[in-house]
């Protein structure tokens, strides 16, 4: 596991990826911080924080493209499914991998803070609870980016089909809202990610919402083992 | 040391590999031959665990490749057909890489340098892949295989792509790997499992068709051996009188070859030799024999005939035997 996760972070950083991912949450974090708080003349970062979320739909489908669909381009799956090492370890190695990159792209959050922290005291828990919730939902969406790249040998189809996917989750709310009261609004309630997000934006670390964007890394991951174990098997 | 029985891998109603099974023993180096397309590397991919049979069981060096994956495959070394390479990294990183995949335990500078040093690739060492010839790849992905020094080497056709030279060294150097690792060699090139190998397993469209070591398959299928003939005298007389001649199975023309000489094939029976009686009627009707040679079936014809779909006559005995002689008896192909 560790050799997977230690090759696929440095990959990010030796094909331009890493770099075009940082670059778009940079900018994207830049521009909203520039935008509401240097020139907004405000203190507080959660806006910036809940419109990273669309950020994400651009960045982290880039990040996760690669992760599976390239070895099998490249026929490299066929070194690490012949290694002794599990699948398990080679999923979670890569999924930690991109995991890192992710936790650095958002990192620049708390660079805001700190500049903040120059002036006025910044509201170190309602950042807290937001870097965690944003972490916890772009965690779930590399997981299921990770998913879509086991399904497929081109890294376009994966990144479209990622893109498309997350996406249409942050688009479920839209529904919900149309629908309120209905049994689909309590269904779309419960499996929208931005939803669960919202308690972290306000700045309530609830229990509940972790467990259940861990829940769903774990899922996700384990569907991603099964594809390729299914692979072998077809 | 390997273990293979009742192999069978099935895509929907194609059977890509059915049911085969051999044994190769440990120091032993074995060439899996066949055409493209024949299931040799399907084979081996499910001798490495890369993909799972549809039936049967692989063992290497004593462990289920099903139930001790992991035991098994740090047993085994794998070029596959395509070197599993990553184009991003440098040789030195990519062996590290691999050296930490396989969960080496040896010295790790000691090691890798000892490996860059048998298949040559010291002056490539901080290149990176991307970058490297064809001949290189292949190299790094041979030293890939090496990484951990497994008891067990697959390598699915080792040599494509390189130039003589590098062929002629990484057949030396799977010879001396040989020494030291079980080796299974798969190629497509006769003269190349001929050189390097002490058994061969003949495989077609997914069924073994030949078991055996290079001198006992030719000694075996040498034994109705043809003979050409070359006769100055009319084509349909002569090959009318050779076909009378007891001790001929069949005989055909081969058209002229040179002026007013025809060249005939004849198979014999095996019954009695027929070349003093040819010679004796042929000599009676005045027509001189230009040239008789016995035509020893070369390694590559044993193949053809083993593989090719339109079987000639000859071959097609051969085939039969061969069908026949499986199973019952594996080299007992000659009492027939």
């Amino acid at each position: 596991m560790s050799a997977v996760f230690k090759r696929e972070f440095k990959a990010y950083f030796t094909s331009p990826i890493g770099y075009i991912v940082l670059a778009i949450m940079f900018f994207f974090a830049g521009w909203f911080f520039t935008g509401f708080n240097l020139a907004g003349r405000n203190v507080s970062l959660t806006a910036v924080y809940s419109l990273m979320l669309y950020a994400f739909i651009i960045a982290l489908p880039i990040l996760t493209m690669r992760l599976m669909s390239d070895e099998k381009r490249q026929k490299t799956d066929q070194a690490l499914l012949t290694a002794p090492v599990s699948l398990t370890g080679i999923v979670v190695g890569k999924y930690l991998a991109a995991m890192l990159l992710f936790l650095i792209s958002l990192s620049i959050t708390l660079v805001f803070a700190v500049v903040i922290a120059v002036q006025v005291t910044p509201d170190w828990s309602a950042i807290l609870a937001n870097f965690i919730g944003l972490y916890l939902l772009g965690g779930t969406i590399i997981t299921i980016g990770l998913l879509i790249s086991t399904l497929t040998e081109s890294q376009l189809l994966a990144c479209v089909g990622t893109v498309f996917v997350t996406a249409c989750l942050m688009l479920m709310d839209m529904l919900s809202m149309s629908a309120s009261g209905t049994f689909w609004s309590s269904v779309i309630g419960f499996l929208s990610l931005s939803q669960r997000y919202n308690d972290f934006a306000i700045g309530v670390i609830s229990y509940n919402n972790i467990i259940f964007f861990i829940s769903m890394q774990v899922l996700f991951l384990f569907l991603s083992v099964r594809v390729l174990d299914r692979k072998r098997w077809s | 040391m390997i273990e293979v029985q009742n192999l069978t891998k099935r895509y929907g109603a194609h059977y890509a590999v059915n049911n085969i099974s051999f044994q190769v023993e440990e120091g032993e180096i074995l060439g899996f031959l066949g055409p493209n397309g024949a299931g040799k590397s399907t084979t081996m991919n499910i001798l490495t665990g890369y993909l799972s049979a549809t039936d049967g069981r692989v063992r290497i060096n004593g462990h289920d490749i099903l139930e001790e994956p992991n035991l098994a495959k740090s047993s085994i070394g794998y070029l596959p057909e395509q070197p599993p390479l990553y184009l991003d990294m440098t040789v030195r990183e990519y062996l590290d890489f691999m050296y930490d995949l396989k969960k080496c335990k040896l010295d790790r500078q000691q090691h890798i340098a000892e490996i860059c040093r048998l298949v040559k690739i010291e002056d490539v060492y901080g290149r990176l892949i991307k970058n490297l010839s064809k001949g290189y790849r292949q190299r790094v992905g041979v030293a890939q295989a090496l990484v951990g020094h497994p008891p067990v080497l697959i390598l699915d056709e080792p040599t494509v792509g390189l130039d003589p030279n590098q062929i002629i060294e990484i057949r030396t150097l799977i010879k001396n790997l040989g020494k030291h690792h079980t080796v299974i060699l798969s190629s497509h090139i006769l003269p190349e499992i001929e050189a390097v190998c002490d058994r061969i397993v003949v495989i077609n469209k997914g069924v073994i068709v030949a078991d055996d070591t290079a001198a006992d398959l030719s000694k075996r299928y040498s034994n109705d051996q043809r003979t050409l003939l070359r006769v100055s005298g009319p084509e349909t007389d002569v090959l009318s009188l050779i076909a009378r001649v007891p001790g001929v199975a069949d005989a055909t023309s081969l058209g002229e070859k040179e002026p007013g000489v025809f060249e005939y094939a004849i198979d014999p029976d095996g019954t009695t030799d027929f070349r003093k009686e040819l010679f004796r009627r042929l000599a009676e009707r005045n027509w001189p024999i230009m040239s008789l040679r016995s035509m020893e079936m070369s390694l590559e014809e044993i193949f053809i005939a083993l593989t090719r779909e339109n079987i000639p006559k000859s071959a097609k005995s051969v085939q039969r035997r061969d069908t026949a002689s499986r199973g019952t008896d594996k080299k007992g192909g000659k009492s027939e």
